[in-house]
């Protein structure tokens, strides 16, 4: 049995089962860390100390007969842009490199409450701005698949972990795709929730009214048991739903039968890859096989959503990175003559070019004489994509289309075109922005060997349907067993 | 839209980040080139159209007015670049 390759509702099965104690998981797995991570470069801060402590108080736990949480045992990697406690939380940003949360985030709260052991923080484009984590302050993380290119972003650092078995979960973030386009480059299952389904407290903001924690999971019933621990109402998060949380697990395994997929011809369009173009095409014939009908449907603006995109979530941007000035927390420059230019000098030093990018053209959006034209504007150009959405989901149960366009690219390849770049979250974008939930899940390699993923969403708090979906789908193909072919002496 | 000089060094202020000569050259480039692009949303026609800020249902959200723990200012200040006493320390403010 390769331990390490196993998913995380199997290692748990072995530690409950008392086959291994969690801890000799905890020691394999930094082994295996040592090894891998040197190439791979998924984590910024790695929380070994602390883990082994967990994994021997779980051992206790379980010799002991008491009860243990739903996550009992798992090694966990957490996003570094999602606040815990007493360990460094820094978005990748030279102006958070020191910075020690003095509380976790709701979502964190909660994979304690259920015994999941916390192994490190991973890397991301700085404060979560980006499409293939090469906007990190800190470091280049390579995908898994082949280390020459990017594992996507912002998330890539939780994608690339979970794909190099160097996590069997792990939490990531959205605001524009960074959870589903990095979990497809990686060839891993990415889940990002309906707007307000998981509580935001403690997600470092980005844009505000597009953020979202999502998962990061080897397969799709993993990603159901940690999504069911994370979602719920939070007191300390007013836009998070006061919807029950079901049990995602149960009845995961009822089938497509019936159901109605649509397919938005304009997410095959001009731009779409061949190859990608193919997997989905190949995956739909799957579905189809499984007793689903194949609806052709239509969602009009959405050549429009990246750039109501680049307007909103700026605008939310320029004003919540207003907060890194130097005074509470963060970097200070240390050569300031008087307060202002201590601000300046500050956020100047401390910020990388994507983000002064965004916070200017955020306050561009935003600025006296521009408002109407920009921010105005992309408000109601939004309305019209959610009611694209809305007007879809009344004759389909769900829409499938590529999570992106193409399968990962080189590493440096579109670092100096930041347009291009965001034109990678084309497929993403329009969720964010209507607030419903999505998922990507492997469902095929291009020619180069580089893994393709398919994203299906759904209407706002339709999670359990689309895991079912998901999982009906996983259950007959085999993409996302496969295994990039690293070089480890523990697997 | 393209973005000139003045514009940039207006944001640049605006968003309280100091850019050099050369800075300013590539961002005018660059964000002149992501303006013409979202400039496509003027083709659409919006009159009609509310503008949406959030994807869900937008009310007011209260709290019971009750008393809660909150962060120490010792742990809160752990995190401050200068700190005294219970303050953040600054660089003078008034001339």
């Amino acid at each position: 049995m390769r331990l390490l390759e196993s998913t995380a509702l199997q290692i748990q099965e072995k530690i409950l089962s008392k086959e291994i104690r969690a801890k000799d998981v905890i020691k394999l797995f930094f082994e295996r860390m040592k090894d891998i991570e040197p190439h791979v470069q998924a984590y910024i801060t790695i929380n070994e100390e602390d883990a082994i402590k967990k994994a021997t108080e779980i051992d206790k736990k379980l010799e002991r007969n008491e009860k243990l949480g739903l996550l009992a045992g798992i090694p966990i990697a957490i996003k570094d842009n999602i606040c815990t406690k007493n360990l460094h939380t820094t978005c990748a940003s030279k102006i958070l490199k020191n910075f020690i949360p003095p509380y976790d985030a709701f979502a964190v709260k909660r994979l304690k409450e259920e015994d999941a052991i916390i192994v490190g923080k991973t890397n991301l484009d700085e404060f979560a701005m980006g499409s293939s984590t090469e906007n990190s302050s800190f470091k280049i993380t390579r995908n898994p698949w082949n280390y020459n290119y990017v594992p996507g972003g912002s998330s890539g650092g939780s994608t690339a972990a979970v794909a190099a078995d160097l996590s069997f979960m792990a939490l990531g973030s959205e605001t524009g795709g960074s959870v589903r386009q990095p979990a497809a480059l990686c060839g891993v299952v990415g889940v990002k929730p309906t707007y307000g389904r998981v509580s935001r407290y403690g997600l470092v903001a980005f844009g505000s009214s597009l953020d979202q924690i999502g998962t990061v999971t080897k397969d799709v019933r993993d990603a159901a048991v940690l999504l069911r621990v994370i979602a719920g109402h939070d007191l300390h998060d007013s836009t998070s739903a006061q919807v029950p949380v079901p049990d995602y697990s149960n009845g995961i395994d009822s089938g497509v039968d019936g159901l109605k997929i649509g397919i938005p011809k304009e997410y095959f369009a001009g731009g779409l890859n061949k190859d990608v173009d193919n997997a989905v095409k190949d995956a739909l014939k799957i579905y189809k096989q499984l007793g689903a009908k194949i609806v052709d449907i239509s969602l009009p603006h959405t050549e429009y959503a990246v750039a109501v995109y680049y307007i909103v979530a700026n605008a939310e941007a320029s004003s919540n990175l207003a907060r890194y000035d130097g005074v509470r927390y963060g970097y200070r420059t240390d050569r300031a003559s008087g307060i202002v230019d201590m601000y300046c000098r500050t956020r100047s030093e401390g910020f990388g070019n994507e983000v002064k990018r965004r916070i200017m053209l955020g306050n561009y959006a935003l600025s006296s004489g521009y408002y109407d034209a920009y921010y105005l504007k992309a408000s109601k150009v939004r309305s019209l994509i959610k009611k694209d959405f809305d007007i879809a989901f009344e004759k389909v149960d769900c829409i499938i289309c590529p999570t992106s366009p193409v399968p990962a690219f080189k590493i440096g390849e579109r670092a100096n075109n930041p347009l291009e770049m965001y034109l990678s979250d084309i497929y993403t974008i329009p969720a964010n922005l209507a607030g419903i939930p999505g998922i990507s899940i492997p469902c095929g390699f291009s020619k180069e060997g580089l893994p393709i993923g398919m994203q299906i969403l759904a209407r706002h708090f339709e999670e359990k349907k689309l895991l079912q979906i998901a999982y009906t789908f996983e259950r007959k193909t085999d993409f996302h067993l496969k295994k990039p072919a690293l070089k480890a002496s523990v697997v | 839209m393209k973005i000139d000089k003045k514009t940039i060094e207006y944001i640049a202020n605006l968003s309280r980040i100091k850019l050099s000569d050369q800075e300013k050259e590539v961002f005018i480039h660059q964000l002149s080139d992501i303006l013409s692009y979202i400039e496509k949303l003027n083709k659409l026609n919006t009159e009609d159209v509310k503008p949406m800020a959030y994807a869900v249902s937008e009310s007011n959200v209260f709290r019971g007015d009750t008393l809660e723990p909150s962060i120490s200012i010792e742990d809160v200040q752990l995190n401050a670049p200068a700190a005294m006493g219970v303050f953040f320390k600054v660089p003078k403010v008034i001339e």
